[in-house]
């Protein structure tokens, strides 16, 4: 077997894996935004919970989370009498959501902070209600100042999606355990596992530049 | 059971209750596993930001470049390469040695950033004054340069040691005895998984608070300014 | 001045952050459509007179009345109790703010920034907003830089975009915090010569704290000189700056002239 045919067997593992990625990034910085904004909230209910769901989801490993959601989720609904069994996809797509959306939400933090106080005054003698500050002054604000770890975290994002492969969903990974263990020719599948995630990497970097870029032209400089 | 220890099955509180000292061996190994690979990771990195630092771009280049590499691949995926491929070419290594290095490759990456990082922030008048006093380069940079860095390095290390010590679950695919493994194993064979699992996640919460308050409290304890030398 | 010419009064107000005082027991008011500069040393307190009103900072006690209305607080069956959100949000209608370093918001154009209050608060149409927008940005002479972005535009263009967004809002007081202090001198001009268009040309009540003092002169009906917390002296400019009679009021003066 050749590089070839070993590359066509992957393919289907290797769109598993984009769009595992896709959603999850999508996923996780809804929630990041939510837990973000929600931690520098005024409301003690609101801090206190996207605090302790933020230390909760970064205090945890990733495959012990994955491990929980999906083995230990439907044990529970069957003791309450529901069908919690979830298809891996969708089980692998939550906690890496969950995951990667914790450490971002401290990103959305720091860089909601970062943003000048007078912002907050300009806005207010304005008459914004405090709901439209932080979400049409603010925020936008913050964005590129986020732009980088962002960016650091949507790779974090594609490796951890390895994992799934554990709970079999037949992502990239899996494809290719599968692959190595038909032929046992393992230098040649893993080196050609690594470069497709190392490809795949550089496609998400390059991706994130460009949009560091777009958030960044009202910079000053334009950039970061 | 599970190395030789039986569990109670009678109610889950009896369960829970007798697991913990099995979860407590597996505990131990990812410990060691923490450990092991931490040390690879500093030293290695040590390596790699010298490499990365060096003006000939012969040596610089292919050095970034593997940092690079180590770090844009998911660990799972090179810790499967070292397990497999490596014997192939004759070098057959314990999992757990197997584990503890590709941890210890994966975060040398990083840590070899942190030394970087650390060194890049003295700032360059430090450099200037060293050299208007005429100090040599090696005097320079062991006693001006690292003991200012390390206040910087030292918590940034800290957090990837904490982060090492959530990625050893990953160990388990290269049958390594470690927390996540062992609930897991005890799950298979006792049919409950919610008791041993939510334990462990519980386990890692408290050993990630407990290891982040060591980090604050050290990072409070190093002088800002730098190490203090009479 | 009669109780209904009021637009603003202070009753006996003082305000404290923890133990320091830097209002005692103010009594204040200005008229519908006066013009009054405050002019003073550096931390006397004079923009906490402004921020007060423009609801940025609190009071630990008296009574502030806006175009007849309690500022800080809201009138319940006959009592007075402290002001509520939605009773704050309310009153700040009555008040637009141009700070010392403008405060634009980076990341939107000249246009949007003078057009987003009005369609988000105010509830505008974004034609009638842009309308409202490009009115007063010709009065700031602003119009051509209608799509930049802050950081494209020097200081003096900054503040005059700074002015129509607070004045897009409608105000019926405009409060000036040392609106040119921030600016290199040679841009300081153009600034001044969009307040004095205010001034002159509408019924607008102004507030203005500066160290512009020539400026003063010319646009106020009434200037007055605050220190450590109190109004030591008001009147007319002429009779400020030529005859103060207060010792304090002399001593800041001819410290501020011989500077000159």
């Amino acid at each position: 077997m050749d590089i070839l045919t070993y590359s066509g067997h992957l393919l289907s593992g290797a769109w598993v894996t984009v769009q595992l990625t896709l959603y999850s990034s999508v996923l996780g910085l809804f929630f990041a935004f939510v837990l973000g904004v929600g931690r520098v909230s005024d409301n003690p209910f609101v801090h206190g919970l996207s605090a302790g769901i933020i230390e909760f989801f970064r205090g945890t490993s990733l495959l012990v989370q994955l491990f929980w959601l999906y083995f230990a989720l439907p044990m529970i609904g069957q003791t309450l009498g529901y069908d919690w069994r979830f298809p891996p996809m969708l089980v692998g797509t939550l906690a890496l959501a969950l995951n990667i959306g914790a450490y971002a939400a401290e990103v959305v933090r720091g860089a909601i902070q970062a943003v000048a106080p007078e912002q907050y005054e300009a806005a207010k003698a304005l008459d914004f209600s405090p709901r439209q500050t932080m979400w049409r002054i603010i925020v936008p604000q913050a964005v590129p100042e986020m732009m980088p770890s962002l960016g650091n975290l949507a790779i974090q994002n594609l490796k951890d999606t390895a994992l799934v492969s554990l709970i079999s969903l037949a992502d990239l990974a899996y494809k290719a355990e599968q692959l190595r263990n038909f032929t046992q020719d393992s230098t040649t599948i893993y080196s050609l596992l690594l470069l497709m995630y190392f490809g795949m990497a550089l496609v998400v970097a390059g991706l994130m530049k460009l949009a560091e870029r777009y958030a960044c032209r009202w910079r000053a400089g334009g950039n970061t | 059971m599970l190395f030789g220890i039986e569990w109670d099955t009678s109610s889950h509180w009896a369960f829970a209750v007798s697991i913990l000292p099995i979860l407590g061996k597996g505990l131990l190994v990812t410990l060691q596993a923490t450990v092991v690979g931490f040390l690879l990771a500093a030293g290695l990195g040590l390596v790699l930001a010298g490499l990365k630092g060096m003006r000939s771009r012969l040596i610089a280049w292919p050095a970034r470049f593997i940092s690079e590499f180590l770090r844009d691949t998911p660990l799972l995926v090179q810790l499967f390469f070292l397990y497999y491929v490596l014997p192939d070419y004759g070098l057959v290594l314990p999992a757990f040695m197997t584990g503890a290095l590709a941890l210890g490759l994966q975060y040398s990456a990083y840590t070899s950033e942190v030394y970087r990082a650390g060194i890049q922030s003295v700032p360059a008048g430090q450099l200037e004054a060293a050299r208007a006093l005429d100090l040599t380069p090696g005097r320079t940079f062991v006693a001006i340069v690292l003991p200012q860095a390390i206040p910087r390095i030292i918590p940034a290390l800290g957090n990837y040691l904490v982060s090492i010590m959530k990625d050893v679950p990953i160990l388990s695919v290269v049958a390594v005895l470690e927390l996540l493994n062992v609930a897991r194993i005890i799950g298979d064979r006792s049919f409950n998984y919610m008791i041993p699992l939510s334990m462990v996640g519980l386990i890692y919460l408290l050993m990630t608070l407990v290891a982040a308050w060591a980090v604050r409290k050290l990072d409070e304890r190093l002088p800002k300014e730098g190490i203090h030398l009479q | 001045m009669s109780e209904s010419d009021k637009i603003i009064d202070f009753q006996n107000v003082t305000k404290s952050y923890g133990d320091h005082v830097v209002l005692d027991g103010l009594d204040f008011s200005v008229r519908r459509g006066e013009k009054v500069t405050i002019i003073g040393p550096s931390g006397s307190g004079k923009s906490t007179v402004l921020r007060i009103l423009m609801t940025l900072e609190d009071i630990q006690d008296g009574v502030i009345y806006v175009a007849g209305k309690p500022l800080w607080h809201e009138e319940k069956n006959g009592q007075l109790i402290p002001a509520g959100e939605a009773h704050l949000r309310m009153m700040r209608k009555e008040m637009g703010m141009v700070f010392q370093q403008f405060n634009l918001f980076p990341h939107m154009t000249v246009m949007r920034n003078v057009t987003e209050a009005p369609r988000q608060v105010l509830g505008l149409s974004r034609d009638k907003a842009k309308k409202r927008a490009l009115k007063y940005l010709d009065l700031v002479g602003m119009t051509e830089h209608a799509d930049k972005f802050p950081s494209q535009l020097s200081g003096g263009q900054q503040q005059r975009v700074g002015i129509a967004r607070a004045l897009a809002m409608h105000p019926n007081i405009l409060l000036f915090d040392e609106p040119t202090s921030a600016l290199d001198p040679e841009l300081v001009g153009e600034v001044l010569q969009v307040i004095e268009h205010l001034a002159s040309q509408h019924d607008l009540t102004i507030l203005l704290v500066t160290h512009e003092m020539q400026f003063a002169r010319q646009i106020s009906d009434r200037v007055c000189f605050f220190d450590q917390g109190k109004f030591v002296e008001e009147g007319s400019p002429e009779q400020i700056f030529t005859e103060p009679r207060e010792e304090r009021t002399q001593a800041f003066l001819s410290s501020f002239l011989s500077e000159q």
